[in-house]
């Protein structure tokens, strides 16, 4: 591994607009996730914690700041450094509120899919799917079309395409926000284990403060401002 | 992983409701080129297989095929003097429409030149060639008469001795092939009540006139039979046509029949231009036009379906390439499924036009350049018509995917 992080969000500035209509939707913002690492980010509605997660996600580039995965530099203010779509598609892996699947492709295809985006031939990328799958106790499950499974296993498969590319990191908007809170428990506890084992930095925005027990470290996020919650 | 594929099985009842749609719309464009076709086929299948190598007509005229055309019966022994031909035939054709069987019959008909021609050319389906110089017809299976049924027109009843198909007339209707004779006869049949009125006319004229009253045995001599009455011309043919022999010069036939005042000559080939560029050129105009709507119809739809296809998937899109899908792969989706569609469409308005263009009136020829002409059409249309959804895809942010 390059560097003792997996991510690096470095002063991370976002505004909105020009001139009487400028909003600063995050200002300063910084957080380091180590590999492995499991940490919370927690706020109001509005606070920035999506804005920050786009960014870090390198979907929505911030004003300012810098971020790095590896400790390689990926973008300097809204400035790409490398190819953002290779970068998102090797290290970074998405899980969000709604499970947010393709709804024509089953279990096994949707993170089958995401391996052969990523140049695995379709044999090895079935393979990986079902092991995938099975790892995450959605191997019976895997010819099922997203519409037949309940919300906790469609977060499961959702977690399965997320980790299928072994991502540097793994950013989760909400994962559990649909479930129960028995699920909800059970899909962070998930989300932790997974990080334990491969390594992966694991940044989950919630509400949920009834499982913040699985956490490594806890964000606080208001005003567009992130800090660091001493556990 | 083909996505477009995996997204039709998906939606399958969708995507086959939405194939047969357009299949169908394709199958009228089909149709356009194939009733075209038709309309060419049928209108020359006579020119093309009479075995003919010039027509002689009427004076300033284009032809039976064209306009009335008259020209008189003994034309053929004129034509025959000329070194190079080897036969003269009368060629009679007039449509007529009477009642059979209680229904409306509508037929061309055409008179062949027996004993010289009996219709060996005439392509059979079954049945036999006309063997006698009266009241035997070979008819076009679209007439509806079958074989040995017997049809009254005019004073005489004509035996169905042979059946052919295909045989149709520039103007749509099946053609019923007769001795030239009974062609006439069929043409210029009168009542006997308007042949005794003539009779009786005609030496009222005689009595009349001063050659009446020197020679008043030509007042009996005009109450006569018409073909008794040599200063009555005998009815006249459509038009004449030559079959050269071997060696014969075409060209120098032409010019000498081009010299005699009271005709105007045409090759086979003239005479098929003039029947393409006179009846059925406005025809082929109106269909062409048609078919050039239709195909932009088509794509117009083929478009809108595509695009709605697309905003289906917007959702789909974004999230792909969220997880780092390219351009290409999405491009590759939209891209599929438009000619998936137009592939689809394509075979079902093929199989389809097999199932119901011989239910037609008419012929409808689909013809293999037609074919492919219109799979190319196809194929350009779905490629086209793809780039409204295409565009659209282009634009999601992977943000979107987030909402």
């Amino acid at each position: 591994m390059a560097d003792k992080f997996a991510i690096q969000a470095e002063d991370l500035k976002k505004i909105y607009g020009s001139g009487n209509t400028e909003v600063a939707a995050m200002q300063h913002a910084s957080m380091h996730v180590a590999y492995g690492e499991i940490v919370a980010l927690l706020g109001p509605s509005g606070s920035g914690k999506s804005t920050f997660l786009t960014a870090v996600g390198l979907i929505n580039p911030p004003t300012s700041g810098r971020i790095k995965i590896r400790g390689q530099l990926m973008l300097n203010g809204p400035q790409p450094m490398v190819d953002l779509k290779s970068i998102r598609r090797k290290y970074l892996g998405f899980v969000f509120q709604r499970s947010n699947l393709i709804p024509f492709l089953s279990a096994r295809e949707n993170v089958q899919i995401a391996l052969e985006i990523n140049g695995y031939s379709p044999q090895d990328s079935r393979k990986r799917a079902l092991e995938l799958l099975n790892e995450l106790g959605m191997g019976d499950r895997a010819d099922n079309f997203p519409s037949m499974l309940s919300g906790g296993q469609q977060q499961r498969v959702a977690i399965s395409r997320a980790l299928a590319n072994q991502p540097v990191v793994i950013l989760a908007d909400e994962p559990t926000a649909a479930l129960d809170s028995h699920l909800g428990r059970q899909v962070m506890e998930l989300f932790r284990d997974l990080a334990h084992k491969h390594g992966t930095g694991v940044i989950i925005v919630t509400h949920d403060q009834r499982a913040l027990d699985v956490f490594d470290a806890i964000y606080e996020m208001e005003d567009g401002i992130i800090e660091l919650r001493q556990l | 992983m083909n996505l477009a594929i995996k997204d039709i099985r998906h939606n399958l009842g969708r995507f086959v409701l939405t194939s047969v749609g357009i299949g169908m719309l394709m199958m009228i464009v089909m149709g356009m080129s194939g009733i075209y076709r038709g309309i060419i086929e049928d209108a020359t299948l006579l020119i093309d297989n009479i075995g003919a190598d010039i027509w002689i007509v009427q004076h300033n005229t284009r032809g039976p095929f064209a306009e009335l055309s008259r020209v008189p019966q003994n034309l053929i022994h004129r034509a025959l003097a000329i070194p190079g031909v080897v036969t003269a035939r009368n060629f009679v054709q007039h449509t007529i429409q009477r009642r059979n069987k209680g229904k409306r019959l509508r037929m061309t008909v055409v008179g062949l030149d027996w004993p010289i021609d009996k219709g060996k050319w005439v392509p059979l389906v079954s049945g036999r060639i006309l063997n006698q110089n009266h009241y035997e017809m070979i008819a076009d299976k679209s007439l509806d008469l079958r074989l040995g049924e017997k049809i009254k027109l005019g004073k005489n009843t004509y035996t169905v001795v042979g059946i052919t198909s295909s045989m149709i007339s520039s103007g749509g209707d099946g053609i019923g092939f007769f001795t030239v004779q009974d062609a006439i006869e069929i043409q210029f049949d009168t009542s006997g009540e308007a042949v005794r009125l003539e009779r009786i006319s005609r030496s009222v004229r005689v009595e009349k006139s001063d050659l009446g009253l020197k020679q008043p045995s030509l007042i009996e001599f005009a109450s006569q039979e018409s073909s008794q009455v040599p200063a009555l011309a005998s009815p006249q043919a459509s038009s004449v046509i030559l079959k050269l022999g071997p060696g014969a010069n075409l060209k120098q036939v032409m010019n000498i029949i081009a010299g005699w005042e009271d005709v105007s000559v045409y090759t086979s080939e003239g005479e098929r231009q003039l029947l393409l560029k006179g009846s059925v050129e406005k025809v082929r105009k109106q269909i062409g036009l048609f078919r050039i709507l239709l195909t932009f119809i088509s794509a117009i739809i083929m478009a809108l379906i595509l695009y709605t296809l697309t905003l289906d998937k917007l959702h789909s899109i974004a999230l792909l390439k969220l997880i780092g899908a390219s351009n290409w792969i999405v491009l590759k989706l939209i891209l599929q499924q438009a000619l998936i569609l137009g592939i689809l469409g394509y075979g079902i308005a093929y199989f389809l036009g097999q199932k119901i263009f011989p239910r037609f009136p008419r012929r409808v020829i689909l013809s293999n350049d037609d074919l492919l002409q219109l799979a190319i059409i196809v194929l350009v249309i779905s490629v086209v018509s793809s780039f409204l959804g295409i565009w659209k895809a282009l634009q999601v942010n992977p943000n979107e995917a987030l909402n």
